[in-house]
């Protein structure tokens, strides 16, 4: 799989967020395949924890992308534009994680089979503070080992799901500066290289 | 033998009864159906149950944002359906299923119905936010119906409420009276091509047309952009007399959507017939009960004054308390004084100045200043006017204590708030340091 960087500005965020979106729907439509039975399909079907790695490695990718060749270009490279937390307000590029959270909330609105989510033991917003028990134990497990993905499976609501959480790691000065000096963040002293919290990726198994 | 007469009256009976409702289901007002009365933002359409009913299915989702998912985007909703439809939240939505309209908003039970159409107790937000006081110690003793108090939190827009605005624009700020509107910017639909401004002797309406229309025609800003009377009233045998709301929509299209989408202009949009202040909830003039609201009920297309519509049109049919202590209030002297010139344009306060307020826009291109015509927009609730109109002149801080005052707002503005809303203090200023 390839992606391509957006070489507009202007269109960077939309497209690395349909560019999510169509890899998440065809990973979503390959799982979906070996959950069920593949007699009269052919198809081989992908382990869920293949899916999941393969969504990440999207979802990570296009993060990268976007900080690297639009947030960190146009804001510390060229001096352009900024990026802001209040981006509509400021007239500012959203934040790398803001964009991430977008594109969850636009992909959520699409299917219901898979789900994405960036979490925290020491999130900025409650909300994003992990909920279920794979949650924790998955957000554990990686800031134990941030090589690791942790898999399970755990039932929400009548559904069984599939869940992967791979670690977040600060790779930039701007992630760690961020969240030490914001008010609501109940850290201040993350380093660069410290794992942050998690991206948990969910998949519908029944 | 039993006699068929009690068959034959209870048959005659039923088949009357069907006709009858299947004769006032076709009516224009289905009225004999309503379970109860509709809310204020729904009784304008109540007459057209399938707006919001889909038979076999309820009140559909999609009914809902047929009408409202534009203000819910345009709000960045707070509690948007697909930030729930991640399966984190599966035990939050068992409490309450927030994706749902219905789950707030039933219809036809005035008995508890609350402001905005709510029908949940007002401490609705504890089901899932108990353990604020955890996260926010300012928080720990408030009660829990009192979260929406004076302006703090709202379900779905919290644009001017969140922290960061509320630190920039000083919570503690002293009050400010003094300030301008921004000034509106020209947009139309289609492009007019390169006309000539035409005058009287240009009008090309029938020769029995009322020659002081044409006068007047030729002094707005419709004959200046080269508009001519058959532009809107059609040509020839096509000619009518009373243009309907699209043909004002197909230039002035942002205006109209916004028309459309408040209590104004949503019948219009529902199909129905125009609203009327015969049908209106709030105090109308007796006088003004028979007219129909559409663009020519504030503007008048051929003198198109646009003082008219941000005043007169107003009073003409509204007699609230709020209407009628206009001409007495600051903000009325303030308007006087820039109509006459003794003060700068934008330095006024009419009734379109806050309800039909100047706010940015972006209609395909870069934002522009436009009048949004949805006068019901910045009402629910009245802190959506801190922005684009409150703030334009007043501190955030006096503005917000003057949102939460009724009696306040009954007198239009005349003195100053009763009290502080203190919980806007709990924000530090950047000056505080972090």
């Amino acid at each position: 799989m390839s992606l391509r960087t957006p070489s507009h500005p202007s269109t960077s965020r939309g497209a690395v967020a349909a560019l999510t979106l169509a890899a998440v729907a065809i990973l979503a439509g390959a799982v979906t395949a070996c959950g069920g039975s593949t007699e009269g399909t052919g198809s081989p079907g992908i382990a869920p924890e293949a899916a999941a790695d393969a969504i990440h490695h999207v979802l990570e990718s296009d993060r990268t992308v976007y900080a690297r060749h639009v947030v960190n270009r146009l804001q510390d490279e060229e001096g352009v534009i900024a990026a802001s937390e209040q981006w509509e307000d400021d007239r500012a590029l959203p934040l790398p994680a803001q964009m991430f959270r977008m594109s969850a909330q636009l992909t959520a609105e699409k299917t219901d089979r898979v789900s994405y989510a960036l979490l925290s033991p020491w999130p900025i917003n409650s909300r994003n503070a992990p909920r279920t028990e794979a949650e924790e134990a998955g957000l554990e497990s990686v800031a134990a080992d941030p090589s690791k993905p942790f898999y399970g499976t755990e039932s929400l609501g009548d559904t069984e799901y599939f869940t992967a959480v791979y670690a977040d790691i600060a790779v930039s000065p701007a992630c760690v500066t961020c969240h030490n000096a914001h008010a609501d963040s109940p850290r201040d002293d993350f380093e660069l290289g410290d794992t942050m919290g998690g991206v948990i990726v969910r998949i519908a198994l029944d | 033998m039993r006699s068929p007469r009690p068959t034959v009256v209870w048959l005659l009976f039923t088949l009357s009864a069907c006709a009858w409702l299947g004769w006032s289901l076709a009516r224009p007002r289905a009225a004999v159906f309503l379970p109860g009365p509709s809310s204020d933002g729904h009784h304008q359409i109540e007459a057209a149950c399938d707006l919001c009913h889909t038979p076999f299915r309820g009140v559909a989702q999609e009914a809902c944002l047929d009408c409202h998912a534009e203000e819910l985007e345009s709000a960045r909703d707070s509690h948007a359906a697909a930030v729930f439809s991640d399966p984190r939240n599966a035990a939050d939505l068992a409490k309450l299923d927030v994706r749902l309209c219905v789950t707030c908003h039933t219809e036809h039970q005035p008995e508890i119905t609350a402001a905005m159409g709510v029908t949940l107790p007002r401490d609705f937000c504890v089901h899932c936010h108990a353990d604020i006081g955890d996260e926010r110690p300012t928080h720990v003793d408030f009660a829990p119906a009192t979260c929406a108090s004076g302006g703090c939190h709202n379900f779905h827009d919290n644009r001017n409420l969140h922290q960061d605005f509320l630190a920039r624009h000083g919570a503690g700020g002293a009050a400010t009276f003094e300030g301008l509107l921004p000034a509106r910017e020209a947009w139309i639909a289609v492009d007019l091509g390169d006309r000539a401004p035409l005058s009287a002797v240009d009008a090309d309406s029938p020769g029995n047309a009322a020659p002081e229309l044409a006068e007047a025609w030729a002094s707005s800003a419709h004959a200046a952009s080269g508009v001519a009377c058959s532009d809107c009233h059609g040509g020839g045998a096509d000619w009518i007399d009373r243009p309907r709301p699209d043909v004002c929509a197909s230039c002035h299209d942002a205006e109209s959507t916004g028309f459309l989408a408040g209590r104004h202009g949503m019948r219009l949009a529902a199909n129905l017939e125009p609203m009327s202040p015969a049908d209106a909830r709030l105090p109308m003039r007796p006088e003004a009960a028979s007219r129909t609201l559409d663009c020519g009920a504030c503007h008048d297309p051929h003198d198109v004054d646009l003082r008219v519509a941000a005043v007169d049109a107003c009073l003409g049919c509204h007699v609230d308390d709020h209407s009628t202590a206009y001409a007495e209030s600051p903000h009325a002297g303030a308007w006087r004084a820039e109509l006459s010139g003794e003060a700068a344009p934008g330095s006024g306060a009419s009734c379109a100045s806050c309800h039909l307020p100047r706010s940015e826009a972006r209609l395909g291109g870069a934002p522009r200043i436009v009048v949004q015509h949805n006068q019901n927009d910045n009402l629910r609730p009245n802190e959506k006017m801190l922005r684009d109109v409150c703030m334009n002149c007043h501190s955030l801080a006096f503005s917000l204590d003057a949102l939460a005052d009724p009696e306040l707002i009954r007198r239009n503005f005349r003195g100053l708030p009763a009290r502080h809303v203190e919980s806007v203090d709990m924000v530090p200023s950047p000056a505080d340091g972090p």
